[in-house]
């Protein structure tokens, strides 16, 4: 078994598949995440981010493929992997009998390189009450606590299942924020994952969009909505039907205007659209909201 | 700096930061010399990535609007004047192509739109201070 190397990747999975029974939750994934980025996990409700962030902290075994954090399998090597990474689970589930500064102390037990000066910090600035019983928090202070005990021993990477989903503004502003601290200022690589697309579309620099434990679509963000194009055309008379173009993920609209979302490169697109009987009027690129309902419709399309 | 990020917007993040802060020099709510926030702070006051920016600082340095110098931040170019000048035509021509696109598909001809912009112009005159 190989020890962390510097060059490794801070999670890479190759054909990784994991199956339930008789539902297959991953199906095939390969993506690679490279040091420093902010990678967003992007797919639905039950699409499989929760078990492939399980699979990253060895709490499940892969039914194929593999998946590795800084080059270590989490299932051989759970200590050496769990040192090097802070993760925060979806239901922030934490001791509710335990005080806040019991929480904490608990925590660092596990961690040898656990910061209490850092962790104080956060602490004051998400204004939580080390005294206060954790089952006495809110939902959002619970979020808090929960990415202060993950954060406090500095790991290299930082894994966030759905880490704002349910909470009120001002508490994804504090997490989207040290999310953002974490990269800035020390170099730090962070996987979460969101069904929230404006706020991934804001903090990644590179997404996965997963449907149905397959991975539909990765890249850079930037690569990925200059790849796309959202045209709206405006025909000589009312078309029937949307109109069938190459590269067309998605259309809307009826009568004399309809907006498509295409995937291509703009020169081919202009000349497919050439051939219409109609006008663009008008051409911008798509959020990432868009490519992903776009995608995510194609993909179904074609089961 | 006041900068609005929209993700409803269809430009990208880094492109709708480089065309706020254009409008600001354009506009001369950023002036010559005026100091602009560092990377990571303002990374953190608009809840976007530092990489986006990075990329939009770096662009604004290579349009000659951002100078940085080690140590002493970043700073709007003392050579931003005929640049901003520059900026001021393209946001106008880009006012007035939307205009005239709207013009055409409500059937409004080029006169009849110079006549309805020179009866805007004696509207608004009274009230506003032209430079």
């Amino acid at each position: 078994m190989n020890d962390s190397t510097p060059n490794a990747a801070p999670l890479e999975c190759s054909g990784l598949s994991r199956s339930f029974r008789r539902t297959q939750a991953l199906d095939d994934v390969t993506f690679r995440v490279e040091p420093g980025q902010v990678f967003g996990l992007v797919g639905e409700n039950g699409a499989g981010k929760t078990t492939l962030m399980n699979l990253a902290m060895g709490l499940l075994r892969p039914s194929a493929g593999t998946i590795r954090i800084f080059g270590m399998d989490p299932v051989m090597q759970p200590e050496k992997t769990l040192a090097k990474i802070g993760y925060l689970s979806e239901d922030h589930d934490l001791p509710g009998w335990m005080r806040l500064h019991e929480l904490m102390s608990y925590t660092a037990a596990f961690f040898p390189d656990w910061d209490q000066d850092y962790a104080e910090r956060m602490r004051e600035q998400f204004q939580l009450d080390p005294a206060a019983k954790v089952r006495q928090l809110s939902r959002g202070q619970r979020a808090l606590a929960g990415l202060l005990c993950a954060m406090a021993h500095r790991p290299p990477l930082l894994l966030l299942d759905e880490p704002s989903s349910g909470l009120d503004a001002v508490v994804r502003r504090d997490i989207l924020g040290a999310i953002i601290r974490t990269v800035a200022d020390e170099g730090r690589t962070v996987v979460f994952s969101s069904h929230l697309l404006d706020e991934v579309e804001r903090v990644a620099d590179h997404v996965a969009l997963i449907r149905q434990g397959r991975l539909v679509e990765t890249g850079s963000m930037d690569g990925l909505k200059a790849r796309h194009h959202r045209v709206t055309l405006r025909f000589a008379e009312p078309q029937a039907h949307a109109p069938h173009v190459s590269g067309a993920l998605a259309a809307q609209g009826g009568g004399r205007e309809w907006t498509l979302t295409l995937e291509g490169d703009w020169p081919a697109i202009q000349s497919a659209l050439a051939a219409l009987p109609a006008e663009i009027i008008e051409h911008t690129a798509p959020t990432l909201e868009d490519i992903f309902v776009a995608r995510a419709g194609r993909q179904a399309a074609q089961v | 700096m006041r900068i609005h990020i929209s993700t409803t917007d269809t430009a990208p993040i880094y492109a709708q930061i480089v065309a706020q802060v254009k409008h600001l020099v354009a506009s001369g709510r950023l002036a010559p010399g005026d100091e602009v926030p560092p990377i990571r702070a303002l990374a953190q006051e608009l809840l976007i990535n530092p990489n986006t920016v990075a990329r939009a600082y770096r662009e604004l340095e290579a349009a000659g609007l951002f100078e940085s110098r080690q140590g002493s931040g970043t700073r709007v170019s003392a050579k931003g004047t005929p640049l901003a000048r520059k900026e001021r035509v393209r946001i106008l021509s880009d006012r007035i192509d939307g205009l005239l696109a709207e013009a055409h598909q409500l059937g409004v001809d080029d006169a009849a739109l110079l006549e309805l912009i020179e009866k805007r112009r004696r509207a608004l005159r009274p009230k506003e201070d032209t430079p």
